[in-house]
């Protein structure tokens, strides 16, 4: 099961020229500045770019092809943009029925009282979206989009015109869907805490073109993508809740390179949880300091060194037992304990954001 | 006050502006839809004629129409070839002037109303399944429907207030071509005045209740929050 993607298109001086193959399932980042072609991308995959060459197919089903075009209401997809796309002359209801009742009863496979429930939209149903905020018509338009029926999902950056304490609404649903419903997801976005949060595949467009593309732990952690240049660049390590620790208000994660200790979470025992780690959060000790104030300890073997944004700084690489992690050192330090390709080290993680 | 002649007129004028205001939202529909899509070089040309109707003069549009719809014009002649018979000096006659003569104030409206609406809203309709007539039907349409009013009323008084193109085309057949302003005009110059008093102060009356009617629902629609 997978997407394939070729498309070309020329829009005055901007080239999209891309070539993807992507998992039928979970959820796909589409990465990358804005000009990049990120959205344009979007529209291709949706129909919506007649003039746009290209194959597509998606988990067997050909949408596009030479001499095939499927218009974009044959194509069972779902789209959310960026700014409030409902209808302003229906309810909330009106607009979830808009795309249920164009579903044909033999493809109905989304429950209306499970997606009302789900994104907490009850008591939204009987307004019109001119009453509501900016968050509360994403929520609506989430499950319009989602009572189609979608064969693939695709969100264009659906958060970014949302306040940070919208978006912190938005996300745990979003998160929500990616569980309890099987549809694929294409999700274009410039925010790294959204990859880092939703992403299980990444895909990272430069001026019109796929400059890389993979499972999101690995390309989170290359070194020679722009990825790894930002400020907040890290890696995300998927655990499983080991051990609560009620004296310390403690839990300790688990994951193949070792343990984590984060402060006490909600989540039952062996609950899998995503956490990320920031590059700037790492140092690197070649003893294990049982002195330190730092409680978690993991030990990594030294992969590759790349130059940070600052020359101050350099970008290190680790593997500890199949988990890459990065870390971010100065330059004067990587001198100093001789980090080089190889050698082993204590990894002092300074802080763990737990995503989920 | 009205006698039975000028209640006639009153009735061919209230026949003429509800029939060719009917015709014309329905004609002016797709070419306003058309006009409010296209990127083709042609809109602006097609955008000029639909325009021309509010700068020329009654006149000169009444007697091109009277060219073209009377026995020996290139529409006239044929509807009389096919045993229809010729418009000028008719009520149909009056009814295609009028469609022209306001073809501005529907056209207009209803093209700033589809554009208003944008691409978005269909290109989200065309993604929850809509065909392209269905996504005209359900969004498009009901968004425009203040556009729709906006364009009905304009037709509408403008028909009422018609003169040159009429007496051009239409002439003064009691019953079937003399409406109000005509009938106006003809108590004017036998100078009975009281008669033409009592008709152009029923049109006022009529004209400003009218209107009143159309803000007052306008106004409701919007204190709902239903926009359009």
């Amino acid at each position: 099961m997978s997407i394939d993607a070729r498309f070309c298109l020329q829009r005055g001086d901007f080239h999209l020229d891309v070539d993807m193959t992507l998992p039928g399932e979970g959820v796909t980042a589409v990465f990358g500045t804005s000009g990049a072609g990120k959205s344009t991308l979007l529209r291709c995959v949706a129909g919506l770019e007649r003039a746009a060459q290209g194959v597509l197919s998606v988990n067997g089903e050909v949408w596009q092809r030479e001499g095939l075009f499927l218009p974009v209401h044959r194509r069972p997809l779902g789209v959310v943009f960026q700014e409030s796309s409902l209808f302003p002359h229906l309810t909330g209801a009106g607009n979830l029925r808009f795309g249920l009742q164009r579903t044909p009863a033999g493809e109905r496979r989304v429950d209306w009282d499970e997606v009302v429930q789900l994104l907490g939209i009850a008591p939204l149903l009987s307004r019109y979206p001119d009453s509501l905020s900016g968050g509360e018509r994403q929520r609506i338009a989430l499950a319009r989009a989602l009572l189609a029926s979608p064969q693939l999902l695709l969100l264009d950056e659906p958060l970014a015109a949302l306040d940070e304490a919208r978006k912190a609404e938005i996300l745990p649903f979003l998160e929500r869907l990616r569980t309890r419903f099987a549809v694929p997801m294409l999700y274009v976005t410039h925010s790294m805490r959204e990859v880092a949060r939703l992403a299980d595949y990444l895909v990272l467009l430069e001026a019109g073109r796929v400059r890389a593309q993979g499972p999101v732990q690995e390309m989170l952690s290359r070194l020679d993508l722009s990825l790894a240049a930002a400020d907040d660049a890290g890696v995300v390590i998927n655990a499983v809740v080991a051990e609560h620790d009620a004296q310390w208000h403690l839990s300790r994660l688990e994951f193949s390179g070792g343990s984590l200790w984060v402060s006490r979470c909600a989540e039952p025992l062996g609950e899998r949880l995503r956490c990320r780690v920031l590059a700037r959060d790492v140092s690197l000790t070649r003893e294990r300091d049982e002195q330190s104030s730092i409680v978690n300890l993991v030990a990594a073997e030294v992969v590759e060194l790349a130059s940070a944004a600052s020359p101050a700084h350099v970008m290190v690489r680790l593997d500890a037992q199949g988990t890459p992690l990065l870390a971010r050192i100065t330059r004067q330090s990587q001198a100093r304990i001789a980090v080089q390709p190889g050698e082993r080290f204590w990894l002092q993680i300074k802080s763990v954001a737990l995503l989920s | 006050m009205l006698s039975p002649d000028d209640l006639t007129a009153l009735w061919v004028t209230l026949k003429l502006a509800a029939v060719s205001t009917a015709l014309l939202i329905l004609l002016a529909t797709p070419l306003a839809w058309w006009l409010s899509q296209t990127r083709a070089r042609g809109r602006v040309l097609v955008e000029a004629v639909v325009t021309l109707p509010l700068v020329l003069p009654p006149t000169v549009l009444g007697f091109y129409l009277l060219l073209l719809l009377g026995p020996r014009g290139a529409v006239g002649g044929v509807l009389e070839g096919i045993g229809i018979g010729h418009l000028a000096f008719s009520f149909s006659g009056l009814v295609v002037g009028s469609m022209v003569y306001s073809l501005p104030f529907v056209v207009q409206p209803l093209q700033n109303a589809f554009a208003a609406t944008g691409a978005r809203l269909l290109e989200v309709a065309a993604t929850l399944r809509a065909s392209p007539l269905d996504r005209f039907l359900t969004v498009a349409l009901p968004l425009a429907r203040r556009g729709y009013l906006t364009a009905a009323v304009l037709a509408f008084a403008h028909t009422l207030g018609e003169f040159g193109v009429i007496i051009m085309l239409g002439g003064n057949i009691p019953g079937e071509t003399r409406v109000a302003s005509i009938a106006i005009y003809n108590h004017v110059e036998a100078l009975d005045y009281g008669s033409a008093h009592a008709l152009a102060l029923t049109l006022v009356v009529f004209s400003l209740v009218l209107l009143t009617l159309v803000y007052a629902v306008n106004r409701r629609g919007q204190s709902v929050g239903v926009p359009g």
